[in-house]
C-alpha cells in the first residue's frame, strides 16, 4: 500500500484514538489523589512513539512488560493489569 | 463453544466458517474438583459436537487444565489423570490450551507436565501464552519448557495470542504462531495483518476470541475483509484463515473437514 492509501484508510480512526489518549490523561491529570506505576508505564511507553524509530506498537509492548526472567514463587491474582510495577 | 449461545454459531455458518476448534479454559470460576473437569470434558467431547452439527459446523477440541486453574498442583494432576480417558474421542485434536498465566512456578510444573503427556500420547499442543505485562516474560518460558523436551516437535505446537513482541522468537524457534483477535485490550485485526505483512504468512494464523469476555465470533472473517480493503489477493486470505489452519490441524489424522 501507498502512504496516501493507508492514511485514507485508518486515519481517521488513528486520530480519534489519539484524542482518546489526550483526554484519558485530561481525565487522570484532573482527578485527586496519587498515579500508580500503570500511568507511570504508560508515559513512558507514550515517549516511544515520539522516537522516530520502526516498530513502535513491539517497543510499547516491551516497555509495558515484565522483563524479569525467574518464574514467580506463586500467582496470588489471575488478571494482568497492563503495565509492569517494577518499571522505572 | 460452551461459553457462547447458539446465534454465534448461526452467525459463523453464515458467514462460511468451515470447522470450529474450542480449547479447554478457564470457566470464568475456579472448579472445585476433579469431578468438575469430568463433566467439562464430556461437553466439550460429547454435547458441544453435537450442538455444533446442528448447523453444519464440524466441532473440534483440546483438552487440558487452564493455566489459571494451574497453581492447585494435586487438582491440576487429579484432572491430568482423566485426559487420556479422553483422548480417542473423534473430536480431540490435542493437549490444550496449556502454557503459562502469571508465570509462577507451579504453573511452570504444570505445564511440564502437559508436555509430558502431550508427548507420551503424540497429540498436537495448543499453547496459551500469558496476558498483557505477562506475555513476553511467559512466551520465552513457554518456548524454554518446549524446547527443553527433545520429543517435542515444534511443528506440531501453535503458541497463541502471540503479539508484535513475541511472534518473532515464535516463529525463529520453529514453533507455529496464533494471533487471537479481540476488540478491545489486546491484538486487533489491522495489527493482525501488520504482523503478516512484516514477518509473512508461514507459520501464521489467526483465531477469534470466543470466551466469557468480550469476544467476537467473527472477528477472522473481519479480518479477511480487512485484508481485502488492503489489497491483499483472495489466495492471500484463503492462506492466513483457512490453508494455514488446515495445514497445522491436519497433523491429527482426526481433522477431517
Amino acid at each position: 500500500m501507498t502512504r496516501q492509501q493507508v492514511l485514507d484508510l485508518y486515519f481517521m480512526e488513528a486520530r480519534a484514538r489519539l484524542i482518546d489518549i489526550g483526554a484519558f490523561i485530561d481525565r487522570i491529570e484532573r482527578a485527586t489523589g496519587e498515579e500508580d506505576f500503570r500511568m507511570k508505564g504508560f508515559r513512558n511507553a507514550l515517549s516511544e512513539l515520539s522516537k522516530g524509530e520502526p516498530g513502535k506498537a513491539r517497543r510499547v509492548l516491551l516497555s509495558l512488560s515484565d522483563p524479569t526472567k525467574e518464574p514467580i514463587a506463586a500467582a496470588t491474582t489471575k488478571a494482568a493489569c497492563g503495565a509492569w510495577p517494577g518499571a522505572k | 463453544m460452551v461459553s457462547r449461545v447458539t446465534d454465534d454459531y448461526i452467525d459463523m455458518v453464515t458467514a462460511g466458517c468451515q470447522a470450529v476448534c474450542e480449547p479447554a479454559f478457564w470457566a470464568g470460576f475456579d472448579r472445585s474438583s476433579v469431578d468438575g473437569f469430568f463433566d467439562y470434558f464430556r461437553q466439550l467431547t460429547e454435547h458441544e459436537p453435537k450442538r455444533a452439527a446442528k448447523f453444519g459446523l464440524p466441532h473440534f477440541t483440546w483438552l487440558c487444565i487452564n493455566p489459571k486453574e494451574s497453581e492447585d498442583v494435586k487438582l491440576a494432576e487429579d484432572v491430568l489423570s482423566i485426559i487420556p480417558k479422553f483422548l480417542d474421542k473423534p473430536s480431540v485434536l490435542g493437549i490444550g490450551e496449556i502454557g503459562l498465566n502469571k508465570n509462577s512456578r507451579n504453573e511452570m510444573k504444570v505445564l511440564e507436565m502437559h508436555v509430558d503427556m502431550a508427548a507420551k500420547y503424540n497429540q498436537l499442543i495448543l499453547v496459551h501464552t500469558p496476558h498483557l505485562e505477562d506475555k513476553l516474560k511467559g512466551t520465552r518460558l513457554i518456548i524454554d519448557v518446549l524446547k527443553s523436551d527433545s520429543r517435542i516437535r515444534p511443528e506440531r505446537c501453535i503458541i497463541d495470542h502471540v503479539e508484535e513482541h513475541t511472534v518473532e522468537m515464535v516463529l525463529n524457534e520453529g514453533f507455529w504462531a496464533g494471533m487471537t483477535l479481540y476488540p478491545e485490550s489486546k491484538c486487533t485485526a489491522a495489527r493482525a495483518i501488520d504482523i503478516v505483512e512484516t514477518y509473512g504468512q508461514q507459520r501464521l494464523w489467526m483465531n477469534s476470541a470466543c470466551d466469557w469476555g468480550v469476544s467476537v465470533p467473527l472477528a477472522v472473517p473481519y479480518a479477511a475483509l480487512e485484508m481485502r480493503k488492503r489489497g491483499h489477493t483472495a489466495e492471500a486470505v484463503d492462506k492466513l484463515v483457512y490453508q494455514n489452519p488446515i495445514k497445522f490441524l491436519s497433523q491429527s489424522p482426526k481433522f477431517k473437514l
